[in-house]
């Protein structure tokens, strides 16, 4: 599937690129990541563990940076091998374009998923991955910015459906990951 | 006044007492004394060349005892198919290597790559995710159109494209149906799907591998509808075992509809794993593993052209099919489309002339083999749409159009190289539109447009060739087996008697309804009589139950055997009673000498033959056991007429079914109440396959609907109460039973009826709609109407 979307970031250009770079902020924006290693150069090594539907799963994956013309625009691809539950694949292309004193963030994801994700969860795979796309690009737009007095309010709503646990389990980590343990 | 035994008689299924309380032996209910686990660990992409396979780390993992890859299986066969079809330009089809586990490549979500065997289930399975797999994906094709385009990624490397075969059937006969169609009046053409289904029976399929060392035997109990034909192929063309080393038992098996006949590489594996690691092996498929892992069924894309002349009469009928294989050949993948299915193409009618073209096409798909009815749905469904529509489109009934094409005189010999010996389609459409209330619809229409609904009525026959089949013709026609049934009936000393079947029971009924025909002959309580299956080291070589063959070419068999009992135990009944061989007579289990009162009871003459005082033993051995193979001499052809009534309802195109009649010609019935069970499970099939079922495959080739969440099952309460009726009769002329079939009939003959019910109720609505491509969702019928406008 593809998705289109853009975000607005009160930051200048550089800024802005410097943090898709960065191996913190990464860790931090993924959803569900729980480790991040690796460089810009060489490409991240990541864990993310995520529930599509009834299927629950730690990825193992590389995340590379391809194409990347500085400050302008960069491709994020990622590959993740979730054991049993298959695997999940994807890249997105950023475009990076000033706009007043702040920079406009325009992507274009595509995502493959196969394997028992796709097996038992084709119904939500697409609207699970505009979650995960918009949680990533408005938790890095909070990142980036910094967070706000309202950074609660534009998460999305965790307690709307399964697809939303990652923004759950960023908030409640020990929570979410007590839970999982017990599952 | 209905009868309490015997043939004819209703009598309640006797194996339904340990079915339906918990008692029933599945093969997941066997376990043996140190059995260890299989965990096979599949693909989850469609297409793709294995790097590696690491498995010191599973292989640390607690409990676990091996890890099996491909390289395990250096010198062991492949899975083999049982039919070879030549394509038009005169070669063999092309016919790939299967291996029990994927070597170098995977070729379809599913396809096994290693098997962790391990002390539990649990530990195999944590094992198989420490498994470190390396696949480098590749391309993969899953339409089948684009796989037959000039550079076409390939799913087999080593094969020239993914073109199986290039079928026409008849050949001789193109020339002259191209004219005909160019001469026509009239010509009718409709594009659509036959889609491909999971067959999803309740018991998923297991299989447990044994080996006895001190003997060198090897055992394997498996879900299989013919455990003869899997000792064959898995001893004879993949493990090299010969038959007496090698003794398969399938035990009760719950449910086939076809994707239980194949050979599979899990019953391969468990049976050279236990030898392997000299102990048990079982596997048991998860419910996610048989969508992925089990055969599918149909998966047909056809084109077809019904040619009539000025009068209606249909004069030529040409179809171009393309039928998906999938990634290998299974079993019988290769005859389902062409022998199975061009054969059919001249229906209920006297089409003069036939062609038949079929594409066989690989894809990185699940392999596609037969499921209930197994072509004859593909053939009917194609037939009978196209039939509406010329009806539709010349202004006529199609009631009215399909009783003028109707083949009336038998035998009939049709221009695709089958005759029906007998048959009277008249009469099961005159039984169908009484049981349906035809003359009433219109009242009915008029009611549901009242309450805002459009009512339809769809017509549809159907012709099957079952009984399946004559072992010359179907050698001449590709098949790698013969197609006879065998039974050995054994009586014991007391009378009582053990039948060996060679054909299968997995939900048919057969220990009930060929003891029925067993006690009718000999005339004892049924209850005397035991019908043993499933199990290669206790009856004769049989060929299994499919193809609606069991009755026609199994009970045939054991009748022959029951008569050479009868003629044997006459012997014995003449000497015990001092009278001519010729004048004895066997009635209602006691043997007289006619026109005088003597006479001896069965369990007399029985006791006689294993304790031989009194006996002619001079003229005959000792022993009441006879063992008869029947090949019959022709298919059967059940044929009958359905009749679907729907509502639809036009805000959100669902359709509901309102009613529904059968009225098949199954020749003689055995037993009426397992008959009827068959054509309302046969009914609830196609009715999942017209507008529920779909086995769903995305452009990657990934399975998206591998679960009952995705992939919808039909349940009770989709249906109305399914009317039946068996009343018209014309019995085989071939068997001695005079008997049919009937397994298939409900899923060959009930498509085409609910979708031309739906069409007629959306153009009653008027909505122009010539067809809608199975399964008929609300979203397909409502996109349909809204398109139409």
């Amino acid at each position: 599937m593809e998705l289109t979307g853009s975000r607005t970031i009160e930051a200048d250009r550089e800024t802005v690129w410097n943090a898709l770079l960065d191996r913190d902020v990464l860790k931090d924006c993924v959803p569900g990541c729980t480790e991040m290693s690796g460089n810009a150069e060489d490409g991240f090594e990541a864990t993310v563990v995520q529930k599509v539907g009834p299927v629950k799963a730690t990825f193992k994956g590389q995340v590379t940076l391809e194409d990347m013309e500085k400050p302008a625009s960069l491709k994020i691809s990622g590959e993740g091998k979730g054991g049993a539950a298959g695997f999940a694949s994807g890249g997105a292309k950023v475009k990076l374009r000033e706009e007043g004193g702040a920079t406009v963030l325009d992507y274009d994801v595509e995502a493959k998923v196969g394997g028992k994700i796709a097996q038992l969860g084709s119904r939500i795979i697409d609207s699970f991955a505009k979650k995960m796309a918009d949680q990533f690009f408005t938790d890095f737009k909070d990142a980036v910015e910094g967070p706000g007095d309202d950074a609660e309010a534009t998460g999305p709503n965790a307690a709307s459906d399964d697809a939303a646990a990652p923004a759950e389990a960023k908030k409640e980590k020990k929570g979410w990951f007590a839970k999982l343990k017990s599952s | 006044m209905p009868k309490d035994g015997g043939i004819g008689s209703s009598t309640k299924r006797r194996e339904d007492v340990r079915f339906l309380s918990g008692t029933g032996n599945y093969t997941d209910d066997i376990n043996l004394h140190g059995q260890l686990y299989a965990h096979f660990v599949r693909s989850d992409v469609a297409h793709g060349r294995i790097n590696s396979i690491g498995a010191e780390a599973a292989e640390a993992m607690p409990g676990v005892v091996k890890v099996f890859t491909a390289k395990d299986f250096e010198g062991v066969g492949g899975v083999p198919c049982g039919w070879q079809i030549t394509s038009i330009d005169g070669n063999p089809m092309q016919e790939p290597k299967h291996p029990v586990l994927a070597e170098g490549k995977v070729r379809h979500v599913g396809d096994p790559i290693a098997v962790v065997v391990a002390e539990s289930l649990e530990q195999a399975r944590d094992a198989g995710e420490a498994l470190e797999i390396d696949i480098e994906m590749l391309d993969a094709v899953v339409d089948m159109k684009k796989a037959l385009e000039p550079g076409a990624t390939k799913v087999h490397d080593d094969l020239d494209s993914n073109l199986c075969y290039d079928w026409g059937f008849v050949q001789e006969n193109k020339d002259a149906v191209d004219e005909a169609i160019k001469n026509a009046d009239h010509v009718t053409t409709l594009e659509l799907v036959n889609n491909r289904l999971v067959a999803n029976p309740m018991e998923p399929r297991v299989a447990v591998g044994d080996y006895n060392r001190s003997t060198d035997e090897h055992t394997l109990y498996t879900t299989s509808q013919n455990p003869h034909v899997i000792r064959l192929l898995m001893g004879a063309f993949v493990l090299g075992i010969p038959e007496h080393k090698l003794r398969v038992v399938a035990p009760d098996v719950g449910g086939g509809f076809g994707t239980k006949i194949f050979h599979y590489a899990e019953e391969a594996f468990c049976t050279f794993a236990a030898k392997a690691l000299n102990r048990p092996v079982k596997w048991t498929s998860t419910r996610s593993e048989a969508f992925m892992s089990d055969a599918h069924g149909r998966d047909h894309v056809t084109k077809i052209e019904l040619a009539m002349d000025a009068d209606n009469n249909f004069t030529a009928v040409r179809t171009e099919t393309h039928a998906n294989m999938g990634a290998y050949l299974s079993t019988f993948a290769p005859s389902v489309p062409t022998w199975l299915h061009g054969t059919l193409m001249a229906g209920n009618y006297k089409t003069p002339l036939i062609y038949v073209n079929v594409k066989a096409v690989f894809t990185n798909t699940v392999p596609v083999d037969a499921y209930r009815g197994a072509g004859r749905p593909e053939a009917t469904f194609q037939l009978e749409r196209v039939i509406d529509k010329a009806a539709r489109e010349r202004g006529v009934s199609p009631i009215e159009l399909r009783r003028q094409n109707f083949i009336t005189e038998f035998p009939y010999a049709t221009p695709v190289a089958v005759e029906y010996d007998t048959g009277d389609y008249h009469a099961t459409m005159d039984k169908v539109l009484e049981m349906s209330d035809h003359a009433g619809f219109e009242a009915r229409a008029a009611e549901s447009k009242k309450n805002g609904k459009l009512r339809g009525f769809g017509i549809a026959h159907y012709i099957e060739a079952c009984g399946i089949a004559p072992s010359n013709l179907v050698g001449q026609l590709g098949a790698r087996a013969g197609l006879y049934e065998s039974a050995t009936v054994r009586v014991n000393a007391t009378g009582s008697i053990s039948v060996m079947t060679g054909s299968h029971s997995h939900g048919q009924g057969h220990e009930t309804s060929f003891a029925q025909v067993v006690s009718e002959m000999i005339g004892i309580d049924a209850n005397q009589i035991d019908i043993i299956h499933g199990d290669t080291a206790k009856g004769p070589m049989g060929m299994g139950t499919y193809g609606s063959r069991s009755i026609a070419v199994g009970g045939s068999a054991m009748v022959r055997a029951t008569e050479k009992i009868i003629a044997k135990a006459k012997k014995i009944a003449a000497h015990l009673m001092e009278a001519s061989e010729g004048d004895i007579e066997l009635k209602d289990g006691q043997f007289t000498v006619a026109g005088t009162d003597k006479s001896v009871a069965w369990g007399d003459v029985t006791l006689a033959a294993y304790v031989p005082h009194n006996y002619p033993l001079e003229d005959i051995e000792p022993g009441l056991e006879e063992t008869a193979f029947y090949d019959p001499a022709n298919f059967t052809y059940p044929s009958g007429g359905y009749v679907c009534e729907v509502e639809v309802d036009p805000e959100t195109g669902k359709a509901d079914v309102v009613a529904f009649s059968a009225a098949d010609d199954f020749g003689n019935v055995i037993n009426p109440m397992i008959v009827e069970g068959q054509v309302h499970g046969g009914v609830a099939q196609g009715f999942g396959q017209a507008m529920m079922e779909n086995c769903a495959y995305d452009a990657d080739g990934q399975l998206i609907s591998a679960s009952y969440m995705d992939y919808a099952m039909p349940r009770a309460l989709d249906l109305p109460m399914i009317q039946v009726d068996h009343s018209c009769q014309t019995p085989c002329t071939h068997n001695p039973l005079g008997v049919k079939g009937c397994g298939e009939a409900g899923a060959i003959g009930s498509p085409p009826a609910f979708v031309n019910a739906v069409i007629d109720a959306l153009n009653r609505g008027g909505h122009k709609v010539d067809h809608i491509d199975m399964p008929l969702s609300p979203d397909r019928i409502w996109s349909a109407m809204h398109a139409a406008k």
